[in-house]
């Protein structure tokens, strides 16, 4: 019930937000839902299928590079368009990669996404006549719902139909995320999660379910990468770095992976974080590696760990 | 011609003896600790830093130039003191947790490391100018090699072999062997795991700081140093095999010697070449060339 309230509290917020915030932090909004549909696939693969990849960033690459080749190299603008090449493209690439990394569970499952991360980031690097090398790629702004807005001011455009634009795809993906966790599909998963062996015995494919999320996580991870692109106007490089892999993954445990909402809360925390120690002092990394180093040691369940942690203690107090 | 192909071997062996040092120290705490310590990248960039300070402090001191490896080597030992601090401050919590929190544990270490090697040192590169030639060149076939190369290389077989002794030969070795293979057995026959994690990590790391000491008068150190090492130290400890010293030597010269040829003959394959190594090894033999050998 509390729940619920929280949900549609947060909800209406984020609706209102643009028309009561300050223009900063309404444009701060942007790389967060961005963020927040990447987390919400990779959780699929980290929380519920128990496999954490170290690779993900290749898949946030393959959606902002594909936002940029479009609008650079074809007549394509419209973000619809865009949004579809990026998750058939992350999809197409996810399941000959996942096929071969669901192989492996654990360590050597992290080493084989990490490598392959790796790969397409020298890629992107060293292929510099298709993709720009490490100054990347501009993206044009793209047009929304078929209405060209290139003549209007960009922050304007960004605040206002953009930043709706990206909320409804945000609603949209948690709505099939939702939906597919808690259909049968999703109960195998947690399934082959916890029991791997038992799954099998009763008859799960465990290394297709795992590969099945590996892709859907992929795909997730491409659309979110095409939404980063407009609202800077360029993609590099560093989108694909290893590093980037593990912040997402940071992004996910700080909120809390056992939980379906804790990776968007987890990136929200991320970026307005990271955003305000950035403003105090340079050292963000500092900062935020005590508080992984905090969260893994002392706080496993991430913020939603703690909450549920409070709730609890307060209610058996009551 | 053969000086073109000695210089590209000799500077893929130069790199491959740092490559070894720091991917030993991840094999030796991967192979006691089953802890994939990311962070062996960033140890490697803060040898370096403390290298750069060391040499200057001695050149500023006014000791003679010929003797800068010197106060460069203890400096890197010296360093890897930090291991302990990190092992006992942070990574002893955690022992007993799934992999994936180890793993992310080291990623914090890495996050923090980075900013702290930032705010000590600036973010401008450092280096020990003009130092690196101070023992001359040698001629080799129809190429010359810097002579401080050679002396690395030199370092870092015979640190290879010291390990090897240590492992094999010695009652410190010995117990680290047996609680890589049975941590339970080796505790309950009264070995004092706490300590021989924590020599372990602290041996681990003092191989890493060494490595970026050693590498230092070759060239600057940068902030990014750690994190781009790092995942070149990975490529080498999974064509060797995970925990592996042999492999760390033989996935050393690989990396090392494919790395400056492909640099050499065609830039833009550089580090493509040996992911796409690593991503056949791992499909084909997952432990490595040599993998499954004790610690």
């Amino acid at each position: 019930m509390i729940g619920r309230l929280v949900l549609a509290a947060a909800t209406l917020a984020l609706v209102l937000l643009p028309m009561v915030a300050p223009l900063y932090y309404v444009l701060l909004m942007l790389p967060f839902m961005a963020y927040a549909v990447v987390l919400l696939g990779l959780n699929l693969l980290f929380g519920y299928t128990g496999l954490v990849s170290f690779g993900h960033a290749l898949f946030i690459g393959i959606g902002a590079y594909a936002g940029a080749f479009l609008t650079t190299h074809t007549p394509v603008r419209s973000l619809e368009v865009i949004l579809f090449a990026a998750g058939v493209l992350g999809a197409v690439l996810a399941a000959p990669v996942g096929a071969l990394c669901v192989r492996y569970v654990k360590i050597y499952f992290g080493m084989l996404t990490l490598a392959f991360g790796m790969l397409f980031y020298t890629f992107l690097l060293k292929f510099y006549r298709l993709t720009g090398g490490d100054e990347g790629m501009r993206v044009l702004r793209p047009s929304l719902l078929g209405l060209d807005l290139g003549a209007m001011p960009k922050t304007d455009y960004l605040a206002g139909p953009y930043y709706y634009y990206s909320l409804g795809i945000l609603v949209v993906a948690a709505l099939v995320m939702w939906r597919i966790v808690h259909s049968p599909f999703g109960l195998c998963l947690k399934s082959v999660r916890d029991n791997p062996a038992k799954a099998e015995a009763l008859g799960l494919g465990v290394t297709r379910y795992r590969w099945h999320a590996f892709v859907i996580s992929a795909v997730y991870a491409a659309v979110g990468g095409a939404l980063l692109g407009p609202p800077t106007g360029n993609v590099d490089p560093t989108l694909a770095y290893w590093t980037q892999s593990g912040n997402i993954v940071f992004m996910t445990l700080l909120g809390g992976f056992a939980s379906f909402f804790g990776p968007i809360l987890g990136a929200f925390v991320f970026i307005f974080l990271q955003d305000t120690v950035m403003s105090v002092v340079p050292y963000w990394r500092l900062v935020f590696g005590a508080i992984l180093a905090f969260i893994v040691i002392w706080a496993p369940g991430g913020l939603m760990g703690l909450f549920a942690r409070a709730g609890a203690a307060s209610s058996s107090r009551a | 011609m053969t000086r073109h192909l000695v210089n590209i071997v000799m500077s893929g062996v130069f790199h491959a003896a740092i490559l070894f040092l720091v991917a030993a120290g991840l094999q030796v705490v991967f192979g006691v600790q089953k802890i994939f310590n990311l962070a062996c990248g960033s140890f490697y960039a803060l040898g370096a830093y403390t290298g750069v300070s060391a040499v200057g402090m001695y050149t500023a001191a006014g000791g003679p130039p010929a003797l800068f490896i010197v106060p460069l080597v203890a400096a890197g030992l010296a360093v890897g003191s930090v291991g302990w601090i990190v092992e006992r401050g942070l990574l002893r919590f955690v022992y007993d947790r799934d992999e994936t929190f180890q793993l992310l544990l080291t990623f914090a270490l890495v996050l923090m490391m980075e900013d702290l090697i930032r705010m000590t040192w600036g973010t401008a590169p450092q280096s020990t100018a003009g130092l690196y030639l101070v023992y001359g060149q040698a001629r080799l076939l129809d190429a010359t090699v810097p002579v401080y190369n050679l002396i690395v290389i030199a370092a870092s077989l015979v640190i290879a072999l010291g390990i090897g002794w240590l492992l094999t030969r010695t009652a410190f070795g010995r117990i680290i062997r047996a609680s890589a293979d049975n941590r339970e057995m080796a505790e309950a026959l009264g070995v004092n795991m706490g300590r021989v994690y924590a020599r372990v990590f602290t041996l681990g790391t003092a191989l890493g700081t060494l490595g970026g000491a050693l590498v230092i008068p070759a060239t600057a150190a940068m902030s990014e140093m750690g994190i781009e090492l790092i995942v070149e130290a990975f490529a080498v400890v999974v064509i060797g095999g995970l925990g592996s010293m042999r492999g760390a030597f033989v996935g050393a010269l690989v990396v090392g010697v494919l790395r400056s040829a492909a640099i050499a003959f065609y830039p833009e394959l550089e580090m493509l070449l040996i992911y796409l190594i690593v991503i056949a090894v791992l499909l084909l033999r997952p432990r490595g060339l040599f993998g499954g050998a004790a610690a």
